[in-house]
């Protein structure tokens, strides 16, 4: 089986998040009451014509800068025929023979190391309405049409056939989604179609490849690693029994996460494309393509790498703190001010993210800023609490809002580093625990992480931890 | 004084000094209208109440301002104009009603016109005679016997008939301009990009192009002024410095070099026709002119590829007209059936055939060989002009090769399609063009002579239009 390499190739389509559509001033707000959001142009009433917005434009340029790809200077739309209810024109405006972006590549982190995914294309083009199918697609009685959607402009991305693994495709996506919510070019949410991918995925023995198939309407990353997954899996086994793959489109159950043939029939279309007569060619200058990409800041990938051999810190912690342009600025401003990069990304990483996560926020709603981190580590540093204390301070801080150092106060953690104070602890401790002492005295050392955790339990944590167990070792010792 | 027999300058003269008020215009229009439209049928749509209240607003204001003020303007059926319906002539937009304005209507609105009412065209504006409306036949004032022409014959028919001043028609490969010659009256279509399109409803978006119908040529060239510009509803539109259009009008053409192609005499051309030619260039030379002879050697490769372009974006522009947002619906069993019944009973023939053409050649595997072919042999063509015209300032050449035919004589398809031999390759190249009377045939039907000028050169066009004019009423003084 082992011998069988899968070929799979992604077509995803990005929602610009332009305020208004690609060829007319209504809104793009998800959500709006269904034809709230149109206009006699988007819903192709007779003797509209397009007026292609130059936010698209800008946006699809950006995004093809980001992924590494050719700005081509001259590119075209085409009609692209086909009849469908949601379709008002009977025609998509789309790019065609010469996209406004080519070849480009996104390199995704696996866990068999580096991959390099190179990028076919990447064109602008508006989107149809909304069907809303009474039951069944293929029984319902009728349906309704929701044109609110009906020119939202997109970016379609295609990539070459590159991609060998499941993995793969959907580190692809998360990487794309991180890199246009850093442009600012999307939301890069699923659930809102923001996003949407189909793949493609055949698997071969040979060099010759094996037939297509065409996964469609998966809703999630997850869905799309549960059906390349499944996919594979099936072709292979297909292949293995002697059977033969069908050229078809498939969806994902949900359910089961198995690949099912579409229940629609599908027609071979000819979408007799033909040059857009309503739209000159859109013809961009080496100025306006250098503009655009000084406004790119430094993408994920790039800011990851920079993380591990700036700060030193480890590829898990940067992946992830540069996984949001927001996060990242945060750490990057925190170091600055505390010049403590492994520390900081530490407690982001642990307590921060967790609250986080936890309370479903943003990092820019929460109080605690670099002021604040510097605080605390002046406090560790100077010995005043220790670094488990400080884990909490900073959790305190960040649901009450209050300063590391009021919290110190009020609450009296003071780390204790009086010795005597400490001693007089280890002899509690002690007398209220003989087995494991007489235990220790017989040599098994091991029980003196019982006894450390004793006395820090009884000082609430406030005791000096390095003192707590010289001191307790040194007692224990002479008592041999 | 007959004031539909005015011209606009002279009829806005009399409204603004309040000497005729803008209601008693507009009554004499519908008044006469009401007498002639029996025999002539140019209007699918009178919007007599509409025009009597903005006739009562206009003569309201304290201000008599606009460069159309008061004025009957009538206007083809395939332009917007908001809260009516516009069906373009075709059964399938029964029913429609626009959500909003063209934007000629609106810059018609906003010198001062006063709207009577939309024109009977052929279906989706194909065709050469208006014998393709959807509706009725429209006859040309000159003999009733005979076609107006198309596709705008409506608005060719009302400026004829002075049921109107003026009109608004569109021209894709002619329909303006044949019109034009077959009722006597001037015809001009702008050059591609100068007026916007926006809100007119596409036959083929690459050659359409609104233009008036006028008594004159001054007043074709005041419709000019109003109706131009750079519209930000069109992309296709082009920015200009805003000219007066007439500014040219009466200077005399001496050195204008005028080109006559050699290859129109390869033509079957009917004897009147080319006599009116050869007047019309002799009365050019009179003025001072020179006549040069150029050649255009693409010229008869125009009607074929205009015959694979315009239906190839027929096709395309034509299928929002699916039932399911207004005009007709045919309900059927299912989605394709609905689909097939609406666009089955909604469309005529002539305008299934340009659709069915237009769908075969953009098809996988035909493409090449008809759109892409045509795309090029277009570009030659208009190659063929800008080498001319490096020449000459203007060429002169008949607008159709025979006068107008009787309702119902011609059948043939190809045979109608030659009627636009000479109109067609000016529309593939873009060009300016203005169509004038130019004599008449034993018949006394009017025969039109036709000028076309460089690309934005519409004041140069109008002033040889102009000498031609006029030389040509001395001359037959």
């Amino acid at each position: 089986m082992n011998s069988y390499k899968p070929t799979i190739g992604l077509e995803i389509h990005v929602q610009l998040a332009t305020k208004t559509k690609i060829f007319c001033n209504c809104s793009t707000e998800f959500g709006a009451e269904p034809n709230t959001n149109v206009c006699p142009i988007c819903m192709g009433m007779p003797g509209t014509l397009p007026v292609l917005n130059e936010k698209v434009v800008e946006y699809g340029t950006k995004l093809g800068l980001a992924l590494n790809m050719t700005i081509n200077k001259t590119s075209t739309f085409y009609r692209k025929n086909y009849f469908y209810p949601d379709l008002p024109k009977g025609y998509q405006i789309t790019q065609y023979t010469i996209p406004i972006a080519s070849n480009g590549f996104l390199e995704v982190n696996t866990t068999n190391g580096k991959k390099k995914i190179h990028i076919l294309r990447g064109h602008i083009e508006e989107d149809s309405g909304k069907s809303i199918h009474t039951g069944d697609i293929t029984e319902s009685q009728y349906s309704y049409i929701d044109f609110n959607r009906s020119g939202i402009p997109l970016m379609e991305i295609v990539t070459y056939p590159d991609i060998e693994t499941a993995e793969q495709a959907y580190e692809f996506l998360v990487l794309l989604r991180k890199t246009v919510r850093y442009l600012g070019v999307s939301n890069g949410d699923m659930e809102k179609g923001a996003l949407r991918c189909d793949v493609n995925i055949s698997v071969s023995k040979g060099k010759e490849l094996g037939t297509k198939v065409e996964i469609k309407n998966l809703n999630s990353f997850r869905s799309v690693r549960r059906a390349l997954e499944f996919e594979i899996k099936r072709q292979v086994e297909t292949l293995e029994k002697g059977g033969t793959i069908i050229q078809e489109t498939r969806h994902l159950d949900e359910r089961t996460g198995e690949t099912k043939p579409m229940r629609v029939k599908e027609e071979l279309n000819d979408y007799r494309y033909f040059p857009e007569p309503d739209l000159p060619p859109l013809v961009l200058t080496d100025k306006y393509i250098e503009k655009i990409r000084n406004t790119i800041p430094e993408l994920p990938g790039n800011k990851e790498e920079r993380f591990i051999k700036e700060f030193g810190i480890n590829r898990e912690y940067a992946h992830e703190l540069a996984s949001s342009e927001k996060i990242a600025d945060y750490f990057e401003n925190t170091v600055q001010v505390t010049g403590k990069p492994k520390e900081t990304a530490n407690y982001i990483m642990v307590i921060i993210m967790s609250y986080l996560n936890e309370k479903g926020k943003k990092i820019d709603q929460i109080t605690f800023k670099a002021e604040h981190f510097k605080e605390l580590f002046e406090l560790i540093d100077n010995g005043t609490i220790s670094k488990n204390i400080a884990k909490k301070v900073l959790d305190d801080s960040l649901r009450n809002g209050k300063s590391p150092k009021t919290i110190v106060r009020e609450e009296g953690l003071v780390q204790i580093t009086d010795t005597d104070a400490i001693e007089s602890v280890i002899n509690e401790i002690i007398e209220e625990n003989p087995k494991p002492v007489s235990q220790f005295l017989n040599g098994k050392t091991q029980v003196i992480g019982f006894l450390v955790g004793q006395i820090m339990k009884k000082t609430k944590g406030r005791a000096n931890p390095k003192i707590v167990s010289k001191k307790l070792i040194e007692k224990l010792n002479s008592m041999k | 004084m007959d004031l539909l027999n005015s011209s606009i300058k002279e009829l806005t003269a009399h409204l603004k000094s309040g000497k005729v008020s803008v209601k008693e215009a507009t009554e004499a229009a519908l008044t006469r209208i009401e007498k002639t439209e029996p025999k002539i049928k140019a209007f699918i749509r009178l919007h007599k109440d509409e025009a009597i209240k903005r006739a009562e607003e206009l003569d309201k204001k304290k201000e008599k301002r606009g460069a159309l003020f008061g004025i009957p303007i009538a206007i083809k059926d395939n332009m917007n104009l908001k809260d009516t319906e516009t069906t373009a002539g075709s059964k399938i937009l029964q029913g429609y009603i626009s959500p909003y304005n063209a934007t000629v209507v609106e810059k018609l609105k906003n010198e001062g016109a006063v709207i009577i009412g939309k024109t009977n065209m052929d279906e989706f504006a194909m065709g050469s005679s208006t014998e393709n409306s959807a509706f009725f036949n429209t006859h040309n004032p000159v003999n009733t016997e005979y076609v107006p022409g198309g596709s705008s014959g409506g608005s060719a028919a009302a400026v004829k008939s002075n049921e109107v001043i003026a009109a608004l028609g569109s021209d894709t490969g002619g329909s303006i301009r044949e019109p034009a010659a077959f009722c006597g009256v001037v015809g001009l279509k702008p050059t591609y990009g100068r007026v916007s399109r926006y809100g007119l409803i596409a036959f083929a978006s690459s050659l359409d192009q609104i233009g008036p119908f006028a008594k004159n040529v001054e007043d074709s060239a005041i419709m000019l002024n109003v109706i131009t510009g750079f519209d930000n509803h069109d992309e296709t539109s082009v920015q200009k410095n805003k000219q007066d259009f007439t500014h040219l009008l009466g200077k005399e053409i001496k050195r204008k070099k005028i080109g006559i192609i050699k290859e129109v005499s390869n033509f079957d051309i009917q004897e009147e026709v080319e006599d009116s030619l050869q007047a019309s260039i002799d009365v050019l030379k009179d003025m001072g002119a020179e006549v040069v002879e150029i050649s255009l050697p693409h010229l008869k490769y125009a009607l074929p590829t205009y015959y694979i372009v315009a239906p190839a974006e027929a096709s395309a522009n034509l299928s929002r007209f699916d039932g399911v947002r207004y005009g007709l619906v045919e309900e059927g069993k299912n989605l394709k059936e609905t689909y097939e019944k609406t666009r089955t009973t909604g469309f005529g023939t002539e305008v299934k055939r340009r659709i069915l053409i237009g769908t075969f050649t953009l098809s996988a595997g035909y493409y090449d060989a008809y759109y892409l072919k045509a795309s090029r042999i277009r570009r030659l063509i208009e190659q063929d002009f800008e080498k001319a015209f490096e020449k000459i300032d203007a060429l002169i050449l008949p607008t159709t090769a025979r006068t107008a035919f009787k309702l119902g004589e011609i059948s043939n398809p190809l045979e109608m399609y030659m009627n636009d031999i000479f109109t067609i390759p000016v529309s593939l190249a873009g060009l300016p063009a203005i169509s004038i009377p130019y004599g008449n045939d034993r018949k006394g039907l009017p025969i039109g002579m036709q000028i076309v000028g460089k690309w934005f050169k519409e004041d140069e066009l109008l002033q040889i239009a102009s000498a031609l004019e006029n030389g040509g009423k001395n001359e037959q003084l």
